[in-house]
């Protein structure tokens, strides 16, 4: 064995062992000092404090935990909004910055520019601190289109009222389902014979027709419930009935979608200026029209390109979505790592579950990509 | 002379299309600024609907009768190429040109001309745009924080030193030029602590720390008469020992009094804040994560599986969980693991863990450039007898920093724009300090100029960063 391959090892192995060693010793006496026992039992005790927003049934006489799922629910409902909202935007943009008009190619440029330059805290404290604000009172609020109401309490908009809200959904994975045989067997049709099949027209057919079969024979129908204004007291407006979106939601998804539809759109261009230009030539030489070319042969190439940073980008969103603490939108870090360590004082325990929770989703997607990348990646010979 | 026939533009009757075009997207554009600068609307004598369209369609079709391929008129191709390659196209660059004649009236009133410059109070505000006055009364608290306003010229004079000492890199002789890593990476770090310690905080003339900087230079001293083969366990042992013997053998009765003296009042950290806070959080995460960055890339792609593990470990847990709990964790875990009498200030453990947080992304961009490398230039250095680290020193890392430059430069970036995040552990940079004076009662309602006015700051701030990054990409460009 090689001393000089074994010292350094070892002497890192031992700095890492004498400082971890250091902080749980510390971490024993001062919790000893205080009278808390390391443990993870607090959590099915009551949690007795509010949520505002939340997804799941819950109030004060719920646990920990529930209040835990709370968060996480709105942690995900948020990013999972942040997501679609910036990927239309950022492919928009990436697209309109390859533009060869240049006035489009240059407002993307100035959006880009901008919006990538300034902090995202700035970004949600703005839209939620001056530009909400400055929308009307519930009292006052003028609908749009008769049935949505933006005021400075929130977006009120139409919910639906489910009768066998179930059967409804498993006609769409049924639906899914479906086409995902006919996409199988249109290609191994087109891979075989030669003919194509219009596999998009069939796919819209079967996702109308079996969710509309739902209604005709399952029983299944939908009431919409349209808000109305509501006098709470003198000076006091809301809306009832309908579905209410809480101003920190709004101004948080802004913020999130167009800070990181920036980035997207960057990848986006990158994707698709990383295609050479000899395949494109090539493509309409073997007689494939402009449509074809870009599905058959730019977009499966730019997509490998476009992919992995738009995925990272993603996971960017879903921790920055922690940010939320800033304006009190009750995410994961704000209900669990604000409220809940105010009140139990187990700083140990609950942050790290914090970090295990954001940890797990981060590594989980890196190793569902690196899959994925390993997939498409370009098998030469 | 041919007929005009208004569907398909051709060169034939160049002129007539041209003049009927050209006076036709004018008019359209006469049209909507006619009614955005001076509220006149020439169409209200058509309905509504039409009316409110008419600029759109005339415009169409005046760019449509310019759209003539190949004119020979240098002016007329441009226009066409540039926002008038189709119908789509033409579409589009009219609604641009409309949306910014229509956004410029109400912006210009908001930013200048219904602005209030003047005064020192909320009554002065009384127009309905901006009141600047707000900033201006506030500008002081924006760029300082908290800090005594008598004391400030010290955060001046700070930063005026620092930056001509930054500078210095530029005027280096050829013979100083090798030692400029050196002087980056060692001395100008502790020299811009000691600036901060000393004069913006007023820090006592003797601490912990100077041992540490005299415990240093001892050994860089005799470290040059040190054969090299011994370097690094010298490295490794010397200062430790010259520390240890320096603080409790030596001078320890002597420096305790000596400590006492403070040259200037002392200002504590959380009184501190505003635009200075920014630069000085990002300064010394900026110094602080590249070097840890730098080892961490070498240890996850090193070949001692001890070291290689810990540091993927250590990479990928910093990456996958968001900077605010890390700053959660730095201010309510963090001292439930020190032992209760030692106490790390704020501002220390907020820089650490940002530069931590930080230096796990860095490492990976640097990873990248390594990997970038072909096999041939490690297998080169190695054949020419050069061990791990000069072969790192000389040959790798020079050509691998080169290509990872846009992307530590986006790191340094994202530092910057975290800065904010400090509001956590209660620490107010300009973001903060802009959310404290909103809520004061004298200055209520103008969280939008604060909100404008910082972004126009950090838009300043990241744009020249990210342009200088592109600056040094280019310098450093060798054909490969």
């Amino acid at each position: 064995m090689n001393f000089k391959k074994i010292l350094p090892q070892l002497l890192t192995l031992v700095v890492v062992i004498l400082v971890f060693g250091f902080f749980s010793y510390n971490a024993q006496v001062n919790m000893e000092n205080r009278g808390i026992t390391f443990g993870y039992g607090f959590l099915s005790q009551e949690s007795s404090f509010d949520v505002q927003f939340s997804l799941i049934e819950y109030d004060g006489s719920h646990s920990y935990f529930r209040a835990y799922l709370v968060g996480l629910l709105n942690t995900i409902l948020v990013s999972v909004i942040g997501i679609v909202f910036a990927t239309i935007i950022g492919v928009v943009v990436g697209i309109a910055r390859l533009s060869n008009n240049y006035l489009i190619e240059r407002t993307a440029a100035i959006y880009v520019e901008f919006f990538r330059n300034i902090p995202l805290l700035l970004q949600i404290f703005f839209w939620y601190f001056a530009a909400l604000r400055a929308l009307p009172l519930p009292e006052k609020a003028e609908p749009i289109f008769g049935v949505f109401f933006l005021t400075i309490k929130g977006f009120f908009v139409p919910a639906f009222i489910w009768n066998n809200l179930d059967i409804f959904i498993y006609s769409l994975i049924a639906a899914i389902i479906a086409i995902v045989f006919v996409r199988v067997y249109a290609k191994k049709k087109q891979e075989n014979q030669g003919i194509q099949t219009p596999v998009l027209l069939i796919s819209i057919g079967l996702l109308i027709i079996l969710p509309l079969l739902s209604f005709l024979l399952g029983g299944v129908n939908a009431s919409i419930e349209i808000p109305v204004i509501e006098q709470l007291s003198q000076t006091s407006f809301t809306y009832k009935g309908g579905l209410k979106l809480p101003p920190e939601l709004i101004s948080l998804a802004l913020a999130l979608s167009l800070y990181t539809a920036t980035f997207i759109a960057e990848c986006v261009r990158a994707g698709v200026q990383g295609v050479s230009k000899g395949q494109k030539e090539a493509a309409a030489s073997i007689g494939l029209n402009p449509n074809q070319v870009l599905k058959l042969v730019v977009m499966p190439q730019a997509l490998r390109i476009i992919i992995p940073p738009t995925t990272n980008q993603y996971l960017n969103l879903t921790k920055n979505s922690s940010l939320a603490a800033a304006i009190a939108y009750p995410d994961l870090v704000l209900v669990f790592a604000g409220t809940a360590l105010m009140q139990t004082g187990r700083a140990i325990e609950i942050v790290s579950i914090t970090m295990l929770t954001y940890l797990t989703l981060s590594i989980t997607i890196s190793i569902f990509m690196n899959w994925y990348n390993k997939k498409i990646a370009i098998k030469e010979k | 002379m041919n007929k005009l026939n208004f569907l398909s533009p051709d060169k034939n009757n160049l002129y007539g299309y041209l003049y009927s075009g050209i006076s036709l997207f004018s008019l359209s554009i006469l049209i909507v600024f006619l009614n955005s600068f001076f509220s006149l609307d020439l169409t209200s004598f058509l309905p509504g609907t039409i009316s409110y369209f008419l600029p759109l369609i005339i415009g169409f079709i005046g760019l449509h009768l310019i759209r003539i391929e190949y004119s020979g008129i240098k002016f007329l191709d441009i226009i066409n190429k540039n926002i008038n390659t189709n119908k789509f196209n033409a579409l589009l660059s009219l609604l641009i040109i409309f949306a910014v004649i229509k956004s410029l009236p109400p912006l210009l009133s908001w930013f200048i001309i219904d602005a209030n410059f003047a005064g020192d109070s909320k009554d002065a505000c009384s127009g309905s745009g901006a009141c600047w006055a707000y900033i201006k009364t506030w500008f002081n608290r924006f760029m300082y924080g908290m800090y005594p306003n008598a004391e400030q010229w010290r955060i001046n004079l700070s930063f005026i030193a620092l930056a001509f000492l930054g500078g210095v890199g530029f005027f280096a002789t050829e013979k100083f030029k090798k030692y400029l890593t050196l002087y980056y990476v060692v001395i100008y770090p502790i020299i811009a602590f000691l600036f901060i310690f000393f004069f913006i905080s007023g820090g006592p003339i003797f601490f912990d720390f100077s041992y540490g900087i005299i415990a240093a230079v001892i050994s860089i001293i005799i470290g040059f008469f040190i054969p090299s083969k011994f370097k690094m366990y010298y490295f490794l042992i010397i200062p430790i020992t010259i520390y240890i013997l320096l603080k409790y053998v030596f001078f320890y009765e002597e420096l305790i009094e000596l400590g006492k003296i403070q040259a200037f009042e002392w200002v504590e950290t959380g009184a501190w804040g505003g635009l200075s806070l920014t630069f000085i959080v990002s300064f010394f995460c900026l110094i602080f994560c590249f070097p840890v960055g730098l080892f961490l890339s070498l240890g996850r792609r090193s070949d001692l599986p001890i070291i290689k593990y810990i540091s993927i470990g250590f990479i990928e847990f910093w990456r996958g969980v968001p900077l605010i709990t890390v700053l959660f964790m730095s201010s309510v875990m963090f001292p439930m693991f020190l032992p209760e009498d030692m106490f790390i200030d704020k501002l220390v453990r907020v820089i650490i863990a940002i530069s931590l947080f930080e230096a796990a992304y860095v490492a990976e961009v640097i990873r990248g450039g390594l990997q970038a490398l072909p096999r041939g230039q490690y297998d080169a250095a190695k054949s020419l007898g050069m061990g791990y680290w000069k072969m790192h020193i000389f040959v790798i890392l020079p050509q691998a920093l080169k290509l990872v430059i846009p992307g530590i430069a986006n790191t340094f970036l994202a530092l910057v724009k975290d800065t904010p995040l400090i509001f956590v552990v209660g620490l107010l940079e300009i973001v903060g300090m802009l959310n404290l004076a909103k809520t004061n009662p004298e200055w209520l309602g103008f969280a939008m100029e604060g909100y404008v006015f910082a972004s126009i700051v950090f838009f300043i701030i990241c744009y020249a960063m990210s342009k200088y990054s592109y600056n040094l990409e280019q310098k450093y460009k060798t054909e490969r």
